[in-house]
C-alpha cells in the first residue's frame, strides 16, 4: 500500500495539471517526489530551500494574488516554527492556504523529539476558521486533499502520517462516520487511531465514530450518535485532550463525560519505533481497551 | 465615516501638502521620526512610479506595495490620502475603535493597502509570494514594492527571502529600505551589501533626494531583483 505521503505527490501532481490556480510551495521536504511537477509547472511547484518563514509567508502572498496555495513540510517545520506567520501571513491577512503536513506526533521515533510536532492542531485551534483532516488511509487522504484544494479559499491543514488503517472509511469531509454502535457511550477515534480503537473495543458495547475531519468538530454527529449515556473517550494522534473542549461544547446541555486520550505532554526522551511510542502512550490496542474500559464501566 | 476613494479631492496634490495631512492624525506639526522616515521614498513612489490608483486598485495588473514596516504608518496614510486611496476625514480617526487607521494598517480596512502589517519581517516573503504569483499567472509586467526597515532587517525571516529572490531571480521584486541607522548592531558594510551577495541589483541613496529616489526605483535590472537603500537622518539625530 502507498503511503498517504506518496497520495499527496500523487494527487496533487495530478491536480496540478487541472487547475491552474494549484501552486505548491515546499521547502526541500517532498522536492524530490515533485520534481516531475515541477518540470511541467516550474512557476507553480517552487522549493524555497529550508526556508519555512519564507514557505508560508510565499504562500500568503501566492494566495493575495488569488492562487489557491499548497504549502508542505513536517508538521513541526509547517505549524510551530512558522506559526506567526500562519497566524498573520494568512489568517490576518485575510487569505487561505492548504498547508499539508507530514511526519505528525510519532512517525520517525528515531528522529526524536525535535521532529514530533503532537501540538499542531492545538495550536491551530488558538486561530479562528481553520479546517483540520486527520486522515487515516490513503484514499481517505486523496478525497480530503481533492476536497481542501476546492474548498473557496478556507485555510485548510491536513495532517498526514506514516501511520495508517488497514482500510479505508468512505469519509464524507466535515462528518464524523459511525463504524460501531453500542449503548454504553460512543469512542471517538481520529484519523490513525482507527484500528487500535476497533480493536480495543471489540466485545464492549459503544459506538465507534471515526473522524477524519476534526475541525470543524462535527458536533451534531456526535449528539446523535450519543445514547442515554452521555460518555464520550476521544482517541487522537496528536496532544491528548486536544478536542475536549469542543466535545464539551457539544454537550454543554447536558451533564456528560469526556476522556481525553492522545499523546502526552511530557516529553518522551526514547527513541524506536512508531509501536513502542504508542505503546509508551497508552496509544495501543490493549492500553486502550484497559483504559476505556475502566472509564465507561 | 467612509475610507471610499475620494479622488477629486487628491487631485494635484503635492508633496508639500503631506504635513498637514500627517498633522490630522497626529494634532501636531511636528511627527515622530518612525513616521517621517519613510515620507519621502513613499511619496516617489506613489507620485512617480507606481502604477496604482483608486481605480486600479482591484486590477490584477496594477503595482503592488507593500509596507512591510507597518510601525509609524502616519505618512503612509498621508500619501495614500493625497493620491485619494482613503479621504482625508477619515485620518483624525486615526488609532480609535471604530478607525480604519490603525497604528499598524490592516488591508482589510483600508483601500489600496496591500498587507497587514506591525509584525516585522513579514512582508518581504508575502512579496516573494506575491511576485510568485503574478509570475504563475503570467503577469510579467506588474512590479511588486515593498518597503522594510533597516532595524526590521533584524527579523530572520528577511534573510530567508532575500536569498531566495536572489537565487530564482524573481526580477519583480524590487525592496525599498529606509536606513535611519536604527538596527541595534548596525550593518557592517551598509545594507546594500546583503542584497548584492545575494545577487541582487543594489542603489544605496539618499532618502530625502526625490530625484535620486526616482532614479534608484527606475533602474534597469534584468533578470534580479532589486534594491533601493534609501538612507536617512539617524533616529536620535
Amino acid at each position: 500500500m502507498d503511503t498517504m505521503r506518496d497520495r499527496f505527490v500523487d494527487v496533487t501532481t495530478r491536480l496540478l495539471d487541472e487547475d491552474p490556480r494549484l501552486a505548491v510551495v515546499l521547502a526541500d521536504i517532498t522536492a524530490a517526489a515533485f520534481a516531475p511537477a515541477q518540470e511541467r509547472h516550474p512557476d507553480r511547484v517552487v522549493n524555497v530551500g529550508i526556508r519555512e518563514q519564507l514557505l508560508v509567508g510565499a504562500a500568503g502572498g501566492l494566495a493575495l494574488t488569488g492562487m489557491r496555495p499548497i504549502a508542505h513540510t513536517f508538521a513541526s517545520f509547517l505549524i510551530e516554527r512558522p506559526f506567526e506567520q500562519v497566524k498573520l501571513d494568512l489568517v490576518h491577512q485575510g487569505v487561505g492556504a492548504v498547508l499539508v503536513s507530514a511526519a505528525g506526533s510519532y512517525d520517525w521515533p528515531a528522529g526524536g523529539r525535535t521532529h514530533m510536532s503532537p501540538g499542531d492542531v492545538a495550536l491551530l485551534d488558538t486561530l479562528p476558521d481553520w479546517t483540520v483532516h486527520v486522515p487515516g488511509h490513503p484514499d481517505e487522504a486523496e478525497r480530503l486533499l481533492r476536497h481542501a484544494y476546492a474548498d473557496g479559499d478556507r485555510n485548510v491543514y491536513v495532517r498526514l502520517s506514516g501511520h495508517q488503517n488497514a482500510a479505508a472509511v468512505p469519509v464524507e469531509p466535515g462528518r464524523f462516520a459511525t463504524v460501531r454502535t453500542g449503548s454504553r457511550g460512543v469512542v471517538l477515534a481520529v484519523g490513525p487511531m482507527l484500528d487500535a480503537v476497533l480493536a480495543a473495543t471489540g466485545g464492549l458495547d459503544v459506538t465507534v465514530l471515526y473522524a477524519a475531519t476534526v475541525r470543524p468538530f462535527d458536533a451534531a454527529g456526535l449528539r446523535a450518535a450519543l445514547g442515554d449515556r452521555a460518555d464520550v473517550v476521544l482517541v487522537e494522534p496528536y496532544l491528548a485532550g486536544t478536542s475536549a473542549n469542543e466535545a464539551h461544547a457539544a454537550l454543554a446541555d447536558r451533564p456528560h463525560r469526556v476522556l481525553g486520550l492522545g499523546v502526552p505532554r511530557e516529553e518522551h526522551r526514547h527513541y524506536g519505533s512508531i509501536e513502542e511510542h504508542l505503546a509508551a502512550y497508552g496509544l495501543d490496542a490493549p492500553s486502550l481497551r484497559e483504559r476505556i474500559g475502566t472509564f465507561l464501566w | 465615516m467612509t475610507t471610499n476613494a475620494t479622488a477629486g479631492t487628491a487631485t494635484g496634490a503635492r508633496f508639500e501638502d503631506l504635513s498637514a495631512l500627517m498633522g490630522l492624525m497626529t494634532g501636531d506639526e511636528k511627527h515622530g521620526p518612525a513616521a517621517t522616515s519613510t515620507l519621502d521614498a513613499l511619496w516617489v513612489l506613489y507620485d512617480r512610479v507606481l502604477r496604482v490608483t483608486p481605480a486600479t486598485a482591484e486590477a490584477q495588473d496594477r503595482d503592488r506595495f507593500l509596507l512591510s514596516k507597518g510601525h509609524g504608518p502616519m505618512a503612509y496614510y498621508a500619501v495614500l490620502a493625497a493620491k485619494g486611496f482613503i479621504s482625508p476625514e477619515v485620518l483624525p480617526s486615526f488609532g480609535g475603535y471604530d478607525s480604519p487607521l490603525g497604528h499598524h494598517p490592516d488591508r482589510t480596512l483600508v483601500p489600496g493597502v496591500e498587507i497587514a502589517s506591525g509584525s516585522l519581517g513579514h512582508g518581504l516573503p508575502l512579496a516573494v509570494g506575491t511576485a510568485l504569483g503574478l509570475r504563475a499567472q503570467g503577469l510579467t509586467d506588474p512590479a511588486v514594492w515593498v518597503l522594510v526597515g533597516d532595524a526590521e532587517f533584524d527579523e530572520g525571516s528577511n534573510a530567508e527571502a532575500v536569498a531566495f529572490a536572489g537565487a530564482y531571480g524573481l526580477d519583480r521584486l524590487h525592496v525599498v529600505v529606509i536606513d535611519n541607522s536604527s538596527a541595534t548592531h548596525g550593518w557592517q558594510g551598509g545594507l546594500a551589501q546583503r542584497f548584492a551577495a545575494e545577487g541582487w541589483s543594489t542603489a544605496t541613496v539618499d532618502g530625502r533626494d526625490h530625484e535620486a529616489l526616482h532614479r534608484a526605483y527606475t533602474a534597469e535590472h534584468p533578470g534580479r531583483p532589486h534594491v533601493v537603500v534609501a538612507r536617512v537622518e539617524p533616529k536620535d539625530s
